[in-house]
């Protein structure tokens, strides 16, 4: 095994939260290294550049790692989970392949415990974020309409993405029931921004922007931490983390784009995995000291996975919709984001709008529905439906559950030997209950827009975006597996910056959360470094 | 059976079969039927990765039907296709899939649709501003941010 020279500190992954802890702590000017499984992106091969662009959401763009099976992915065994992982692997992450939808946590979600009486309380509040939250909207370019009087004051440096066609049928609906909704924060730029230029609605935003529209920290972060001296190696994936005798990380084991084994020391070791990438990680590094994984005395690394369950609910109306010619998300609501337990259950959901979709997608979905007829028929009935579609999804707070997990795969292992994860979940029955609150408000919404032929999608099969709570934050050990500053309770000297360490899941998309909270993790070791490991 | 790389002559006269069942063609609509020759090679062609799951949902297929589809009437060809749906799985919902994103490319298609004959990149779309006095109502509503202890 080649063993390299010793870095300062060790950057696991260059995601979302990579990224930023890796932009963060280049100031410091230590030697900071990170490595990646993927590779540079090249937009000139995203699937909005070919005619062929929807196709390959089902083939090499698919949001499913299992699906997609691209050399940088590793598989996932996913089958005892009504909801399956989906994720991206490559410089950039999974901001390469999200909607860009940009809600906040809400201040009372670090403080469930307290309110509502489940799961716990983060050790941190929303005030110690904001500051990260602000900086992490500057520089990923944030657009919105600053001023939702049911959501955190944010301050978007870009105006809110144009309402176009679905909007106002969305607006209307929601205004004749007397229900909040507000234009989404998205990471879509909607004017020339920090050397992105501006969207130009290519429809769908998720499998990436060829653009360059839509924030992913290939190119937000990572050309400031680049040119900030932090380096970057690609296709180098890690394997497992030693440690020494005195129960320090002592640097990771990883193969190098050719398949060779190189081991490399680091003062400090960043984990920035993802919530299934992460726990694998940790669970691996086993040692005579560890034996049941690093950082695990606990014993809760990998447990409290928490998806968000989405309950999704669309329809046609008469009137043209937006379809594939925007960002597929563009207005959210929070009407039911708070706990009413007159509702039947504890918590509760955004709600985010989904303009329309492309004409292959609507025939293969429709088909599957069943709306969509074989026959004589089909032409008349898929001009009715295409073009024609508002879709409404509740995404739904998922609270923690320690039975909800991931564990390594016996058997599974990715193309280095390395034992994939196994997912087990259930979605419980708060949850559940929750799922069908939002189908029958989703019903409502679509039928004050007028829509018929109305569909469901309870959760979203392939709708495990949001991977969090498998390494928690807490102050006491025994029940948290990072402190409040996310410094591994265990190994003075690991921290973890990904959505592990989310200890409830809000019910918003995370990612603006995740990155603030490794900008807020990058700060404390930066105010801390005197003594770091103390 | 057949090599699960491949298509056999067979398979491929039952997918002209069964794709023109799913989309024939029409008149009314001046656009082919999915078995249109041009449609049928873009499949063929961009089959990979799905060339197994579809050779398994036309091996189903021909089980079902006990002879070439093409030489069944039209009620019993319904009826196979019917329990083909109900039956074909993951593989039947490929093969029903590849039908369709091939046949939802095809230019006299698209052209039928009204849609554009290109790639979305690099000219995009123009998206109508909306109307935002449809916000007042919300923006007259007093804040109600759940207060955090």
């Amino acid at each position: 095994m080649n063993k390299h020279d010793p870095v300062d500190v060790l950057i696991i992954g260059a995601g979302a939260s990579g990224a930023a802890v890796a932009w963060s702590l280049a100031e410091t000017k230590m030697h900071i290294l990170c490595l990646d499984q993927g590779g540079w992106m090249n937009p000139s091969d995203y699937p909005s550049t070919g005619r062929d662009w929807e196709a390959k959401f089902y083939g090499d763009w698919s949001t499913s790692p299992n699906i997609r099976g691209r050399p940088e992915d590793y598989p996932i065994n996913d089958d005892n989970s009504p909801i399956k992982v989906v994720n991206f692997n490559g410089v950039g992450g999974s901001t390469v392949m999200y909607t860009a939808h940009w809600p906040r946590l809400h201040p009372s979600d670090f403080k469930v415990k307290t309110l509502d009486g489940v799961a716990d309380d983060w050790p941190i509040d929303y005030d110690a974020l904001t500051p990260f939250f602000e900086e992490n909207d500057r520089i990923m370019g944030v657009s919105g309409l600053s001023g939702d009087p049911m959501s955190p004051l944010t301050h978007p440096p870009m105006p809110p993405q144009p309402l176009g066609l679905s909007g106002p049928l969305i607006g209307k609906a929601m205004n004749k029931l007397g229900w909040h909704w507000w234009p989404s924060d998205t990471t879509v730029a909607t004017m020339d921004y920090e050397g992105r230029a501006r969207c130009i609605n290519l429809g769908h935003c998720t499998p990436a922007c060829a653009q360059g529209a839509k924030a992913s920290t290939d190119i937000t972060y990572w050309p400031h931490a680049l040119r900030a001296g932090v380096e970057l190696k690609t296709h180098c994936r890690v394997r497992e983390i030693l440690t020494n005798e005195d129960g320090m990380a002592s640097g990771v084991v990883y193969y190098d784009k050719d398949g060779v084994e190189q081991f490399q020391p680091a003062e400090v070791v960043i984990i920035a995995c993802n919530g299934v990438g992460t726990p694998r990680l940790l669970l691996n590094s086993v040692s005579g000291r560890f034996p049941n994984g690093l950082a695990n005395s606990s014993g809760l690394v990998g447990k409290n996975l928490m998806f968000h369950p989405y309950a999704q609910i669309y329809g046609f109306v008469q009137e043209p919709t937006d379809s594939n010619r925007a960002p597929p998300t563009c207005l959210w609501s929070k009407e039911f984001y708070d706990t009413d337990l007159s509702r039947g259950f504890v918590r509760g959901y955004g709600i985010q709008f989904v303009r329309g979709a492309g004409p292959v997608f609507e025939a293969v979905a429709s088909e599957q529905k069943g709306i969509l007829p074989w026959g004589a028929e089909h032409h008349r009935v898929f001009r009715k439906l295409n073009g024609h579609r508002l879709g409404v999804s509740a995404i739904c707070e998922d609270l923690p559950e320690e039975h909800n997990r991931v564990t390594l795969d016996p058997v599974l292992k990715d193309s280095h030997g390395i034992p994939a994860p196994r997912i087990d979940y259930t979605i419980s029955e708060n949850s559940r209950k929750m799922m069908e609150h939002g189908l029958a408000r989703g019903r409502e919404i679509l039928e004050a827009a007028g829509a018929t032929d109305i569909c469901t999608n309870s959760p979203i099969p392939w709708g495990g975006w949001h991977l969090l709570g498998t390494a928690r934050m807490g102050t006491d050990p025994s029940r948290s597996v990072v402190n409040e500053w996310g410094r591994s309770h265990d190994v003075k000297n690991l921290f973890i910056v990904d959505g592990s360490v989310f200890v409830t899941s809000g019910g918003v998309n995370p990612t603006s959360t995740i990155q603030a909270i490794a900008l807020y993790v990058a700060d404390q070791m930066k105010q801390r470094l005197a003594n770091l490991f103390d | 059976m057949s090599a699960a790389n491949e298509l056999t002559s067979a398979h491929r006269d039952d997918l002209r079969s069964v794709a023109a069942m799913i989309v024939p063609a029409s008149e009314e609509y001046k656009v082919p039927g999915a078995d249109d020759p041009a449609i049928q090679a873009d499949m063929l062609a961009t089959l990979g990765r799905d060339t197994a799951l579809v050779a398994q949902a036309l091996d189903h297929l021909a089980r079902l039907a006990g002879q070439p589809l093409a030489e069944l009437d039209t009620a019993k060809r319904e009826v196979i296709a019917n329990e083909f749906r109900a039956t074909g799985g993951a593989a039947a919902a490929t093969l029903v899939r590849v039908v369709l994103q091939c046949y939802y490319r095809d230019e006299r298609v698209l052209r039928s649709l009204g849609l554009e004959l290109r790639a979305p990149f690099p000219k995009g779309y123009t998206l109508n501003e909306g109307d935002w006095a449809l916000l007042d109502p919300v923006r007259a509503r007093p804040a109600q941010l759940r207060r955090a202890p």
